[in-house]
Order: C-alpha cells, then sequence, then structure tokens
C-alpha cells in the first residue's frame, strides 16, 4: 500500500533498467540525496562531522571498494588496511612534494597509485583462490605498513613517522588542516562518496561488471565463455584498490589529519572493512554503506547512550559495547546470512504485496 | 521507527546542555579498558582522585568546583578524535592525550580551537619550541630528554667513557616509540657507543624474535620505550635470557609496579626513568587518602594510590592546578577560559618551595615555562625496582638532560613543522 509498484509504467529499455525503478524509491533517493547535500551542510558541527559523518562515508567508501573484490569478483582480500595505507601515503607525498598541485588530483593520483600496488598484488589472484589468497593478500597488509614505517622517506623524514596533512583548498575553501569547517569536509568527503557510489553502481551493472560476477560465480564456466580471467581479475584488483586507495587518502587527509601506518592502517583495519561488506551485504552497492553504518556509527551511538546518557563508567560501558555490537552481529548474520541488504530486499518484497500477502 | 528512536537518541546525547553552573573543565582521554589498560588505569584513577579531593579540600580552583570528564579511548587514536570533539564543547580547558599519536592528532585541532595540551613526558617532543607550538605544553620532560637522561645515567655509571659499548633501543612500533631514536643516533656519535633499535608491534604481547635477536647481539644496555602490556613481556622475556636487569632502563612510561610484578624475583634490578618521585610518603598523598578514599570517593577500584602512574597523574593534575591558579591570577577572573590556560600555562612556575607548600617536597624538579620554552627544565632520575621489598627507590640525583644536543634537534624539528604548515615563530 505505501511501497508499490501498481500503476507505474515502463515503456523502454532505459527505464526498465534504471537503478530505482520504483517512483516512491526514487522520490526517497532523491530527497535523501538532497538532503545530504543542501541540508546537512547547514546543520553538521565539528562533532558530527569527525565523530560521525565523515568516518562513516570513508568507511563506506573502503567498504564500496572492497565489495567490488569481495563481494563482486569473489576475490577475497585481506589487504585493505594497506592499500588505504597507500592512499594515504600516496597524498601526503604528493601534498608536500607538490604543494601547489589541488587537493581533489591528489587524492584522485592517490587512489591511481593504490590501484597499481592493488593490481601488483592481485596478481596471485591468477593462480590461487579462497583463503589462499586471502592470506597472499594478509601478505600485502604487513608488506605496505612495514615500507611505509621502515622507509623513512614515505613520512619525510619526520622524527616520529608520522604524517600531518597540510592545510589545502577547495575553491579557496580549507578541506584539510585544523583550520577546516565542518560542512566544508563533509562536502568534500561526501562529493567522492556520491561519484564513487554512481561509478560503482553503474560499472557493476556493465559489461566489466558482468565479468566480475561470472568469475565470481563460476571462474571455469566464465572462461569457457569467453572471459578473461586474467582481465576480470586484476581490474577487479584495480578498480577496487582505486575506491580504497581513495578511502585511504580522504581519511588522512580529511578525516584524522595525521596518522601513522602500524596504527592507523593495522590488520584490523582490514577486518573492519571485510566484517563491515559482509554485514551489509556482499555484492551490493546498499549493503556496503548500511554495513559502514553499522560497524562505525552503532559504536559511537551506545557510547553516547551508555556513557553519556545513562551515566555508566567509561569501562563497563566500553565492554558492554563490544557485548552488545557482537550480539547484534551474530543476530543479524543468523536472521539473514546474505547481509542486511538482503534483509532490505526481502522486507520491500513483502511490503509490495502488504496488506494482501499472498502465498504460492 | 528504529532510526528515529537512532536519531533521537544522538540528539539527546550529543546536545545536552551543559550545566550553568561556573565550573573548570578538565577533560581525560582515558583508556581502562585494551591492552594498555594497566597503564590508563592508575592514571585515570590518580587524576581524578586529585580533583575529587581538591574540591573537596577547597571548594576547587579559584573557589570554582573542578569537573573531569572521562572519555573513553582504548588507546585509539580515532577514538581519541571522536573524545575530543564530544567535550571540547563542554568548555574543555586543557587536554591530556595520554597518547602520543593522539598527541599529534590534536596538535594542529586544539591549537586551531585555542585550547592547550599538555601531553606530559609524552607527545610531540618538538613541541618543546613554544615559538613555534603555541598550544602545546610538554614539561617536565620530553623523551629526547629521556633518551639523554638515560645515556648519562649509562656513563655515569661506566665512569663516564662508554665507547664501543653497545646499546639496544626495544621500542614500540609507533611514533611514542620511534620519538627517542634520532636522539639516540646524535648520541651514539657523540659518545661513541654502538646504538641499534628493535621495533615491537602493537600490543606487544608476542616478543620471543626480539629478544632472540638481543640475545644474540648480547648488547651492553638494553633501553625500553614500552607501554602497555609490552612491558611486563618485556621484562619476563628479559628474564628468560637472563639478560642483567642492572642494565635494563625503561623510559617513565615502563617503570610502574604493573610492570615489574608479573617478572616477581626476577624483575629485581630492573631500573627505569622517574620524572618525580615514587611512593605515597608525601603531605597531599595523606590528603587525598583522607578527603577521597576515606569517603569511599576514590576513583575505580582505589587500589592503585601510590603507584607511579598514579603518582604521574597526581602530578600532571597538580601542574595542571597550578597553571589554573597562575592562569586567574593573571586575568583577575575565577572561572577561565581555555585560552586564559594557555597563558597560565605559558607562565608557569615552580619552585621547591611551592612544592612543598602542595605538600610535595622533592616530589619532582622546580621549572620555569616560557613562550620559547614549553618543554620545561627536561630533568629526570632514575628509579630502580627492589623485588623483595616490592617497591621502586630512586637511585640517583636529578639528572639534566644535554642540551647541546637536544636543543638543535628541537629547532630542526619544530621548525620542519613550521615550514610545511606555514607556521610564523612567535617569539
Amino acid at each position: 500500500m505505501l511501497y508499490r509498484e501498481v500503476g507505474e509504467f515502463r515503456t523502454s529499455y532505459q527505464q526498465d533498467s534504471q537503478t530505482f525503478p520504483i517512483r516512491i524509491e526514487r522520490i526517497g533517493y532523491y530527497a535523501i540525496l538532497a538532503a545530504a547535500v543542501l541540508v546537512a551542510p547547514f546543520l553538521i558541527n565539528d562533532y558530527w562531522a569527525n565523530a560521525v559523518v565523515v568516518p562513516f562515508l570513508i568507511w563506506s567508501l573502503a567498504a564500496l571498494g572492497l565489495n567490488i573484490l569481495t563481494g563482486y569478483c569473489g576475490q577475497l582480500s585481506l589487504g585493505t588496511g594497506g592499500f588505504m595505507a597507500v592512499g594515504a601515503y600516496g597524498c601526503y607525498k604528493l601534498m608536500t612534494a607538490f604543494p601547489d598541485l589541488n587537493i581533489v588530483f591528489c587524492v584522485l593520483i592517490a587512489g591511481a597509485v593504490t590501484s597499481a600496488v592493488g593490481m601488483l598484488f592481485g596478481l596471485p589472484s591468477l593462480r590461487i583462490k579462497g583463503f589462499y589468497l586471502a592470506v597472499a593478500t594478509l601478505a600485502s597488509q604487513f608488506f605496505l605498513v612495514w615500507l611505509f614505517n621502515k622507509v623513512p622517506w614515505f613520512y619525510n623524514y619526520s622524527a616520529s613517522g608520522q604524517i600531518t596533512a597540510p592545510p589545502r583548498t577547495v575553491f579557496g575553501v580549507d578541506v584539510t588542516g585544523p583550520y577546516t569547517h565542518p560542512a566544508a569536509q563533509y562536502l568534500f568527503c561526501l562529493a567522492f562518496v556520491i561519484a564513487f557510489a554512481w561509478l560503482a553502481r553503474n560499472l557493476t551493472r556493465g559489461a566489466l561488471g558482468r565479468s566480475w560476477m561470472a568469475i565470481r560465480d563460476m571462474d571455469i564456466a566464465a572462461e569457457i565463455i569467453g572471459v578473461d580471467p586474467l582481465k576480470a581479475k586484476l581490474s577487479a584488483f584495480a578498480v577496487s584498490s582505486f575506491f580504497v586507495g581513495v578511502a585511504g587518502a580522504l581519511f588522512f587527509a580529511a578525516y584524522l589529519g595525521s596518522v601513522e601506518a602500524t596504527d592507523a592502517f593495522n590488520i584490523s583495519q582490514s577486518f573492519l572493512v571485510l566484517f563491515m561488506i559482509i554485514i551489509g551485504g556482499l555484492g551490493s552497492v546498499l549493503g556496503s554503506f548500511i554495513g559502514a553504518a553499522f560497524l562505525v556509527l552503532l559504536p559511537v551511538l551506545l557510547k553516547n547512550l551508555l556513557a553519556g546518557g545513562l551515566g555508566w563508567e567509561t569501562q563497563i560501558a566500553t565492554h558492554f559495547e563490544f557485548v552488545i555490537v557482537g550480539g547484534l552481529i551474530i543476530l543479524f548474520l543468523i536472521a539473514e546470512p546474505h547481509g542486511i541488504a538482503q534483509m532490505w530486499r526481502l522486507v520491500k518484497e513483502k511490503m509490495r504485496l502488504w496488506p494482501f500477502p499472498h502465498d504460492r | 521507527m528504529k532510526a528515529r528512536i537512532a536519531v533521537a537518541a544522538f540528539v539527546a546525547a550529543t546536545f545536552t546542555a551543559p550545566a550553568a553552573l561556573a565550573e573548570l573543565v578538565i577533560p581525560w582521554l582515558s583508556y581502562r579498558t585494551g591492552p594498555y589498560a594497566v597503564g590508563g588505569i592508575p592514571l585515570a584513577d590518580g587524576f581524578s582522585d586529585y580533583f575529587a579531593m581538591v574540591n573537596e579540600r577547597d571548594g576547587g580552583v579559584g573557589g570554582v568546583p573542578v569537573r573531569v570528564v572521562d572519555c573513553e579511548t582504548g588507546y585509539n587514536t580515532q577514538k581519541a578524535v571522536e573524545c575530543y570533539e564530544a567535550t571540547k564543547g563542554e568548555g574543555a580547558l586543557v587536554y591530556s592525550p595520554l597518547s602520543t599519536g593522539a598527541t599529534y592528532q590534536l596538535i594542529p585541532k586544539a591549537t586551531a580551537d585555542d585550547i592547550p595540551i599538555h601531553s606530559m613526558g609524552y607527545g610531540r617532543t618538538s613541541a618543546a619550541n613554544g615559538a613555534i607550538f603555541s598550544h602545546v605544553f610538554n614539561f617536565p620532560a620530553n623523551y629526547w630528554d629521556g633518551a639523554s637522561i638515560a645515556v648519562k645515567h649509562i656513563l655515569d655509571v661506566n665512569g663516564g667513557d662508554i665507547s664501543g659499548k653497545t646499546i639496544t633501543l626495544l621500542h614500540h612500533n609507533s611514533a611514542y616509540g620511534r620519538e627517542p631514536i634520532r636522539t639516540l643516533e646524535e648520541l651514539s656519535g657523540k659518545h661513541g657507543f654502538e646504538f641499534k633499535a628493535i621495533p615491537v608491534d602493537h600490543p606487544g604481547q608476542e616478543q620471543k624474535s626480539q629478544w632472540l635477536e638481543i640475545r644474540r647481539d648480547q648488547p651492553d644496555y638494553v633501553l625500553m620505550w614500552g607501554w602497555g602490556v609490552m612491558n611486563p613481556v618485556a621484562i619476563q622475556e628479559a628474564a628468560n635470557i637472563r639478560f642483567p636487569m642492572e642494565n635494563f632502563i625503561g623510559v617513565w612510561w615502563s617503570g610502574s609496579e604493573n610492570d615489574v610484578v608479573p617478572a616477581g624475583d626476577r624483575a629485581h634490578g630492573y631500573k627505569a626513568l622517574a620524572m618525580h618521585a615514587p611512593g605515597s610518603d608525601y603531605p597531599l598523598f595523606d590528603d587525598i587518602k583522607t578527603h577521597v578514599h576515606d569517603k569511599g570517593m576514590a576513583s575505580g577500584a582505589g587500589d592503585q594510590f601510590g603507584t607511579v602512574l598514579y603518582n604521574r597523574a597526581v602530578y600532571g593534575a597538580v601542574l595542571i592546578t597550578e597553571a589554573i591558579r597562575t592562569a586567574q591570577e593573571m586575568h583577575g577572573v575565577a572561572d577561565i577560559t581555555p585560552g586564559m590556560m594557555r597563558d597560565g600555562l605559558e607562565n608557569l612556575e615552580i619552585t621547591q618551595e611551592r612544592m612543598t607548600e602542595l605538600g610535595l617536597p622533592n616530589f619532582g624538579p622546580a621549572m620555569k615555562i616560557t613562550c620559547q620554552n614549553h618543554g620545561g627544565p627536561g630533568i629526570a632520575m632514575v628509579q630502580q625496582w627492589d623485588a623483595n621489598a616490592m617497591e621502586w627507590s630512586l637511585i640517583s640525583d636529578m639528572i639534566s638532560s644535554d642540551r647541546e644536543v637536544i636543543d638543535p634537534l628541537i629547532k630542526e624539528d619544530s621548525e620542519a613543522y613550521a615550514a610545511e604548515n606555514s607556521i610564523e615563530p612567535r617569539c
């Protein structure tokens, strides 16, 4: 009744294959987009930007990247943290070596560098699959973090190995550095996320995405029908690493402002992103966002609720946060092993028929 | 519906209006959970106990009560940023990030927000140059002082000549642990000892390969820049390879009871730097006992009283309180702002007479902070663990660091930061 497609007639293939074929959904999507771009910047303050929205956007982007590789192409990767580090350090080197280069290009070039590194570490995927590939990508995680600690050139020979983002502007407005207005910081990240989510959606339903999914579903069959596994797998690694690299660059430049490889890009970040896509939904753009929201926003919400709202002691609140988030993860995975995105899909199916459900 | 509840809770939790009464808000980025809780708990307890005592005994500082805002970070820099943003709106006067990584993160943010940072014996060493780091204070001593003081102690033990000796630094593989390397390299050139750095990755529970390397190299001395669970593990591993404990020297963050007790008798003789005296044999601690512990208001389990890190936090709290007083006198206002607090920290002067008045005779060095020098005197002592008496005892006088080596390094590093971020020196 609320959510239905009765009376909507699609008269062209274009209408039929659009991302949101149902009108109410399309309206909802544009409404959210409009709210995010036009309304949120006026409401945002430092706390909301730095603790809630910006980390959510950046982790969504990283999850989107990993989802392309793992969810769409079926290549399990544990190297996300390392690839984010490549993006961050690449961005830092570009920012300091070419102070006049616009930050947008720094971020994009950092993404391209990560893409090349990702392809290099993706080469083993041509020979090994599944858990074995996970172990190979795990090596990239450790190698890259080690590299950024070991070679002082990457951190410009600073005493402690920390890299700090100098202030940079877009259209004359600070987007990195300490004097950044939260709205600028937010819009800067949002622009990247919108562009990349749009790109991801369109890549995954095009020829390239279909070749990835063919490889994912059965690589031998895919090869027989003419999908080149080398091209498909390496392109998935390239595109995925590009996304992850951009996320890493934003994580460093726009969010934290100063990072250190072992602390910010360690193995737990790789797992975090992997858990995001597993909980959110493998092979789903929406799932990446839901997963990121679940693992980034829920702990902040619980912390505010337990320690701030209910006045619990901080350590008890923190321990309970782990218990609650862990419990919910198990609950969601038992209820729907394909992730929250799948749950949403089922809810939509039910809503279409409501209030007159029928059984087949 | 769920989303609506969530949003409502968010809004409620974020925008709860702070109390209208005048109060001095001091956030404390604590970590009572995770692999660094072993250090985080005594620090958090000491800090809140001291201010609880000040509120009970004197009704606050200059008549304005102090509210310590405890925010759990788990020693995670991202959570520290969240804590910073969450607490700064409450009128936070000064931040103690309690983590070198978090300090690096907050230096530019806090400077932009005009809120000072007191990173006491941690954080960015070159922030000692107050001309460039206007809002960061790392007195009474920084990591480079620590490295130099440790080497001076080794020099003392060896009658002033350590050429040809080998010194290994076992360090936490983070900004924190890497800080002393540059100074030790300089000092190795100056004094002619061989220097080697061995990193231990977070959290530091696994150090077999590092100690195998130490066993193979047989260095004369091992210095340690460790934190959290890394410390007790290192001391146990050192005992396992029978490394002579008196040649094993930790920085002030690697020298608490919690670090040596797990190794039992075998930790006997382990040394650590001390920026203040150990023990609770001071009039101030009696006050904390009477006004806080005896009234059942102690923070946490109340079992950390008088331990090294508890004392560290009490000392930090004393210095902050003195800075608040200085700020109140300078500006003639009792309810000061963070900007005034910065002035208070920059004009802080503590003499030994004042320390005695405060009930801490000879607890720490006298100091005078100026616009150029935010790093204090750079003085520390050496303490040694007595496993039989289960206590730390000071085995040296106050040792000052080698300014000849450290000052140029501070200048170089801070000027590099100034150039990267286009900052003009203030003085």
